[in-house]
């Protein structure tokens, strides 16, 4: 990779309780570009994106954005720095005693000493460009899966970030949303220039639209690429994930005693 | 056996830690700055948490001035001590009833809300965005329905009382023939303003904080899922009624404890 | 913004209620403003044993409240309990002084208060005297000793 990069992940020890969700990770957030990072459910990847955010604290390891390292960070730097950044929840995280509106105008308000009108205009251009100018009164309780989808992105980009995470932006769409979605990932990332790092299983939807992979399972990462190069990619566990392909690495059955001896067994047996 | 007894430490040591967590917390809530339109999210929990629990509160009011009116009297009557039922009810009212009813209603109605609203903000992740924007959720979610609580619930002890004060009235004067006059008067002379209703208004600004603290860090610690959220509410109520009984008896030691 | 108007006036209620409850409760319910009008003369009294009197207590002549206790305290030269009331100065200089003062209870086992019943002498009490004759509280326990010892007569 040759871009400059503007994350990067250094080491990154993790565990929460007794299990380890990291054992030594080592990431390369390339600026201006789509980085997906993928793996089995469960292997912590929004964790991943809370520790970028500077929300969890890692037991070893560096994270750096754009060249400062975030957990070093005092708190008014922490503060401006996350100006730059811009989340978006698998679920929205839509504030709900605020309506579509204010829900987008709120990092303008925390970050900025903007007027009113100001704050307006802006509000409603994002609303635009997402496609729920028009939505702006209702209440997120009054909003599909979808819409909601799309007013948090909306306001993830209010403050037109350089950054922005996305904690599976797809899952549990469906197809009309999903293209929609897909659409204005992509759509608001060229239109503003950003680096965006998301986290999905989704592999079809991500793969159209990434421009790097990282496939993380185990703690560490299993491998990483481009989607073409990790389409063709040999090693049995990517084929797996990528193809995904009900058996292989990760098995089908769980472990049991051999199926004929099981049935064929006198009553009590194998019980 | 070792193993009983490695839970028992185990489950010590996590309620320790909780309480560690619970004191911070409340802690950092209390002593932040308020946010900007801080006073406007103050207004909008006082309405939440108080306005709203006005209804049961008046309600239950007075069924209880009622029925301690009709109760009292019968036993009082017996002594030939019926104009004694004004004092019998306020005091009663005034330095127990209310306080503690009140304070049981609104952990019931206000407290299991607002463990409920703050544990689903945690679970659909309102509380990490928030966070990940700038914005200290202490600051923003959490102080403004701590202090509304804190206010709310004096206010509602004081309206139990005169509810239920009118209550015993409307059976003791209008239904049972106590003299209306005696009523009143005896129970101005023995019910001391400072001694008795000043010492329930404090007994209930002890209440509000500690119900509204075990409410809005129930909301806030819990495991993000439904069947935490439902856990945490039924925890809140359990953990905030028993505090307020335990508390009372406290208070009511100290207050009362050497009168006459 | 519509809504807010509506919450700001509920909550003003709310508390504008809370504040008229507690008013309620000084003035109705605890007889707050029945308190000690702002000029007062003081007097005082020994008594052999005051019972139940509690300070605070009223002061009373022919049941009419004048008064209040403010301060009881055992007196060191003469063994006995010396209680000190203030009174409504508009009697000031009206009260004989061969005054007695009494110790009543109200109702059957209700509290205790002062009763005070004029003389005829022709000097009257001033601020800081004392009353001289006085009648101690009816201890009930006294009275059923008295009782049964007459009864085995």
């Amino acid at each position: 990779m040759n871009d400059p990069i503007m994350v990067e992940v250094k080491d990154l020890h993790f565990s929460r309780g007794n299990t380890d969700v990291f054992r030594g990770v080592d990431l390369q957030i390339p600026l201006g570009k789509i980085t997906a990072i993928m793996g089995p459910s469960g292997t912590g990847k929004t964790t991943l994106l809370k520790l970028i955010g500077g929300q969890l604290v890692p037991d070893r390891g560096q994270i750096l954005i754009d060249g400062q390292d975030v957990h070093q960070l005092p708190r008014r730097s922490l503060f401006t720095l996350r100006r730059r950044m811009g989340m978006l929840f698998q679920s929205g995280a839509l504030f709900s005693d605020l309506d579509v509106f204010e829900n987008v105008a709120f990092p303008l308000r925390v970050h900025t000493e903007l007027p009113n009108a100001m704050i307006r205009d802006i509000v409603l251009m994002k609303l635009q460009a997402v496609g729920l100018r028009g939505a702006r009164h209702l209440m997120p309780s009054e909003l599909s899966g979808g819409m909601a989808r799309r007013v948090a992105l909306a306001r993830a980009v209010a403050l037109d970030p350089e950054l922005v995470l996305y904690d599976e932006p797809f899952a549990g769409q469906d197809p009309i949303s999903m293209g929609v979605l897909v659409q204005l990932v992509k759509k608001v990332n060229q239109a503003l220039g950003l680096t965006a790092v998301m986290v999905s299983h989704d592999i079809k939807e991500t793969l159209s639209i990434a421009d790097y992979v990282y496939i993380i399972a185990d703690g560490q990462v299993m491998a990483h690429g481009t989607p073409q190069t990790l389409n063709v990619n040999e090693d049995a566990h990517v084929k797996q994930f990528v193809h995904g392909e009900p058996d292989g690495p990760v098995p089908f059955h769980y472990p049991a005693p051999d199926f004929f001896d099981d049935i064929l067994a006198p009553a009590g047996q194998f019980s | 056996m070792t193993g009983h007894i490695a839970a028992l430490g185990r489950a010590t040591l996590d309620t320790l830690s909780s309480i560690g967590r619970a004191g911070l917390f409340l802690v950092q809530s209390i002593f932040c700055l308020p946010p900007r339109e801080g006073f406007h999210l103050w207004l909008r929990q006082m309405h939440f948490v108080g306005v709203m629990s006005v209804a049961i509160v008046l309600v239950s009011g007075l069924f209880i001035g009622m029925v301690l009116a009709l109760q009292g009297f019968t036993i009082l009557v017996s002594f030939g001590a019926d104009e004694a039922l004004g004092q019998m009810v306020a005091l009663s009212l005034v330095r127990e009833l209310a306080p503690v009813v009140a304070a049981l209603l609104f952990a019931g109605r206000a407290g299991s809300a607002l463990t409920a609203e703050i544990g689903l903000m945690k679970a659909t992740e309102q509380l990490t965005s928030m966070e990940m924007i700038g914005v200290d959720p202490l600051r923003r979610i959490v102080a403004p329905r701590l202090w509304a609580g804190f206010v709310s619930l004096p206010i509602l002890t004081v309206l139990f009382g005169v509810v239920g004060i009118w209550g015993g009235y409307l059976v003791g004067v209008d239904w049972l023939g106590v003299y209306k006059g005696s009523y009143w008067s005896n129970m101005q002379d023995s019910v001391n303003f400072v001694d008795d209703v000043l010492n329930g208004v404090v007994k209930s600004l002890v209440f509000g904080l500690v119900v509204t603290w075990i409410a809005v860090f129930q909301g806030y610690d819990l495991i993000p899922t439904s069947e935490g959220i439902s856990r945490a509410t039924t925890r809140t109520v359990v953990y905030a009624s028993l505090a307020v009984l335990g508390l009372d008896f406290v208070l009511t030691a100290l207050m009362f404890g050497d009168l006459g | 913004m519509k809504r807010n108007k509506f919450l700001e006036l509920g909550v003003g209620i709310f508390m504008l209620a809370g504040i008229l409850g507690l008013v309620f409760l000084g003035l109705r319910v605890s007889g707050l403003g029945v308190g000690m009008p702002n000029d007062t003369f003081t007097l005082s009294a020994n008594f052999a044993n005051i019972g139940g009197l509690r300070p605070q207590a009223k002061v009373t002549m022919s049941g009419v409240r004048i008064g209040e206790v403010t301060d009881i305290q055992l007196d060191p030269k003469w063994f006995d309990a010396k209680v000190t009331m203030q009174l409504d100065s508009k009697y000031d200089g009206k009260l004989s002084n061969d005054t007695t003062a009494a110790i009543l209870t109200s109702g059957l086992l209700g509290e205790q208060y002062i009763g005070l019943t004029v003389g005829g002498a022709p000097d009257m009490l001033r601020d800081g005297d004392v009353i001289h004759d006085t009648q101690q509280a009816l201890v009930l326990e006294e009275l059923i000793q008295k009782f049964v010892s007459n009864m085995a007569k």
